[in-house]
């Protein structure tokens, strides 16, 4: 009897987690985090949301990254789809119509107790909620705003929540998502329209960008009245994103950064991500199982997307009829920088900020850091070199307080090659072809 | 003739020794901590008493000098606990006494940049921490975690959990330096603990802990696993930033 009691005691506290059983929802997670995570944002940072009255959790206005997965990526959030039903058909997407593979749905009291007790224990700073579309879009909706609705006024949660916007839902859900989100993102994933319709047949431009308008536009509307009435709610604080897959519809590099540039622009995203496609079907519009992933290509694109953010350039500049193309063996500073030798040598005791974020192995970091320093003195070569420039592309581009710089007229051509042959890429394996060019 | 001053190792303690340092006009000095303290062939050598007041002044003193996040990182340096670190700051201290401007930020000087790489290396660790850091629920309901850092960030790390984890009872103990700091739903203290001989850092035992922790254990490191994208694996960036020393005690590279 008194055995039979303990065997019923350690049943039930097995039960209690989630009111069902570890197995059932071990399974569920396996098959809705796997198919989550071609999804690349993984972004915690640019909300600060203070614990208030001892609840639980802040978002950290920095972001922290948990973990980082055997591919590299950041693990900051818990990121899984609330269903993989799906009534779409996009050929590009796991979870598509068509897929034969196996389903499952969550609960809304199973995802919100998955992040309690995950971010309990640190692992995560959120919770990054997706979803295939089941029955309509508003009604995926309701249930993505119930779980952040419940995590926040239930269980006093304060951590980072990022949910997706369904492309068509109503207006009505879309301002209460963001009240309880702080961020929000539709994917557009295909960068041109043709592309889309290849792709994604019974999908439509307007859907995915009408959810995008409403969230741009309440979050204008909150600001101007919060610095009216301070005590206006928070409307999604960590902006809104997009990604882009990359390699899987023939869009040229251009094309992928002028659609980038035009949603930055109009919908003030915070970020806009770029996915090298992973192959995951043998549909025959699509690159097949087995290619690889174009990982150079998606690096390259950051480069230009940071370039664009955050070093003041212009995307004319960097692509145009002339150059659709991003160089794979050279970063795309570097390119504009070859394109434009005349703009150099630029004097680094002299020249104003932008001007230094224009010079070739000059992050900007390093900028500040020559900012300050050239208060004190005129830097020279070792000042540079201590205070963290790479020197190896640099040289070609500035002078500072020395008589040593390069004097050989030096065409671009041999620029590139002198800085090649000298700097060793993750990448080589990729490029050798290329390289042998200038070797 | 060099004199060394011996110091508890407290930031108040050499800050006390840099006060004393000035106080004696001392030509040339060596700050060790009494830990590290060797008698010297030449030379003398004299204990400071950690000062609560002159350690004040002295701080007070390069406020005054210094913006707020030049004079923050000479407390992060600090607790890199190097060997050289005490040399380091005293040189910067000094020059920046010496300096009529605000110095703070002049990367030209050995010193001040050997100060602002040591504060990107402690500043990692800090952050390092605030992420690894995994808590395990015990038995008694405090969510427990150990670390072993390599620098002196449990100070620095405080407030980040306090005002986090304001609705639960946690511990994080340096296994390394042999303290911990523990948060009782209203403060946090220092402790330091009698840890079992037959405690496993690494291990959940259940004697220990709570029946559902090793089931979260194993629900996070499936979607450890789930989340992953076998085709674009890259060990060489995984092991960059999560560094192997940090696995032992992470439950997702230890079940």
């Amino acid at each position: 009897m008194c055995f039979l009691f303990v065997y019923i005691v350690s049943l039930q506290s097995k039960l209690k987690f989630l009111g069902m059983s570890f197995e059932r929802v071990q399974e569920k997670l396996n098959i809705l985090a796997d198919a989550a995570k071609y999804d690349v944002s993984c972004s915690s940072s640019g909300s600060n949301r203070t614990n208030t009255n001892k609840g639980l959790g802040n978002a950290s206005a920095s972001g922290i990254c948990h973990t980082y997965t055997e591919d590299g990526r950041c693990v900051s959030l818990l990121k899984i789809l609330l269903t993989n039903y799906c009534i779409f058909d996009c050929a590009y997407c796991v979870t598509r119509k068509s897929n034969d593979i196996k389903r499952a749905a969550f609960k809304v009291q199973e995802v919100v107790d998955l992040t309690i007790n995950f971010y309990r224990r640190n692992y995560i700073e959120g919770l990054f909620l997706s979803s295939g579309i089941f029955k309509s879009a508003d009604y995926t909706m309701e249930r993505l705003v119930a779980v952040a609705k419940k995590l926040r006024l239930e269980e006093n949660f304060n951590g980072y929540i990022h949910l997706k916007s369904i492309p068509g839902a109503s207006d009505e859900l879309m301002r209460e998502a963001g009240l309880y989100a702080d961020r929000l993102s539709v994917n557009i994933e295909i960068p041109t329209e043709k592309g889309l319709k290849l792709l994604a047949p019974d999908k439509n431009r307007a859907d995915f960008i009408k959810p995008m308008i409403k969230v741009k536009n309440e979050i204008i509307q909150y600001k101007k009245e919060k610095k009216l009435i301070k005590s206006t709610p928070k409307y999604a604080p960590g902006g809104q994103s997009t990604q882009m897959i990359v390699g899987a519809s023939g869009e040229n590099d251009m094309q992928i950064m002028y659609t980038s540039n035009y949603f930055y622009k109009n919908f003030n995203l915070k970020r806009v991500y770029y996915s090298g496609y992973v192959p995951i079907s043998y549909d025959t519009r699509l690159p097949q199982i087995g290619t690889p992933v174009p990982m150079l290509r998606e690096n390259r694109l950051y480069q230009t997307d940071w370039l664009l953010r955050f070093y003041g350039f212009n995307i004319e500049e960097i692509l145009n009829e002339q150059h659709q193309h991003l160089d794979l063996d050279i970063d795309p500073k570097l390119g504009w920088a070859l394109r434009n030798l005349h703009e150099y040598p630029i004097d680094v005791n002299k020249a104003d900020k932008h001007m230094l974020a224009r010079i070739p192995g000059l992050g900007m970091k390093s900028v500040y850091k020559i900012l300050k320093a050239r208060r004190y003195r005129e830097l020279n070569w070792d000042h540079l070199k201590a205070i963290g420039v790479s020197l190896n592309r640099a040289q070609y581009f500035l002078v500072c307080a020395s008589n040593k710089f390069e004097t050989r007229d030096l065409t671009a051509e041999k620029i590139k090659g002198l800085i090649l042959q000298n700097s060793s890429s993750k990448y080589t394996d990729l490029l050798s072809n290329q390289l042998n060019l200038f070797g | 003739m060099e004199t060394t001053l011996i110091y508890d190792g407290s930031f108040d303690g050499f800050l006390t020794a840099v006060f004393t340092a000035f106080e004696m006009k001392l030509k040339t000095v060596k700050i060790v901590t009494k830990q590290r303290f060797q008698e010297p062939l030449f030379g003398g050598s004299e204990t400071v008493y950690t000062n609560q007041e002159k350690a004040n002044r002295v701080w007070a003193g390069l406020k005054k000098k210094m913006s707020t996040d030049e004079v923050r990182r000479f407390y992060y340096a600090f607790l890199s606990e190097k060997t050289i670190v005490e040399d380091t700051l005293y040189n910067a201290i000094v020059y920046v006494f010496a300096s009529k401007k605000n110095v703070g930020s002049d990367f030209t000087n050995k010193h001040i940049l050997d100060i602002a790489k040591l504060t990107k290396n402690v500043g990692r660790e800090k952050h390092r921490m605030e992420a690894f850091v995994r808590f395990k629920l015990t038995k008694d309901g405090v969510y427990f975690a150990n670390i072993e850092p390599d620098f002196n960030v449990l100070p620095l790390i405080k407030k980040h959990f306090e005002k986090r984890y304001a609705d639960q009872k946690w511990l994080i103990y340096d296994l390394k330096r042999k303290y911990g700091i523990y948060y009782d739903l209203k403060k946090v203290d220092i402790i330091t603990l009698e840890l079992d001989a037959n405690f496993d850092p690494t291990k959940t035992s259940s004697a220990i802990f709570a029946e559902v922790e090793l089931e979260f254990q194993q629900l996070w490191n499936d979607y450890f696993k789930s989340t992953n994208i076998a085709s674009r694996k890259n060990m060489k960036l995984h092991v960059q930033h999560v560094p192997k020393r940090y696995w032992k005690y992470l439950s997702e590279k230890n079940i």
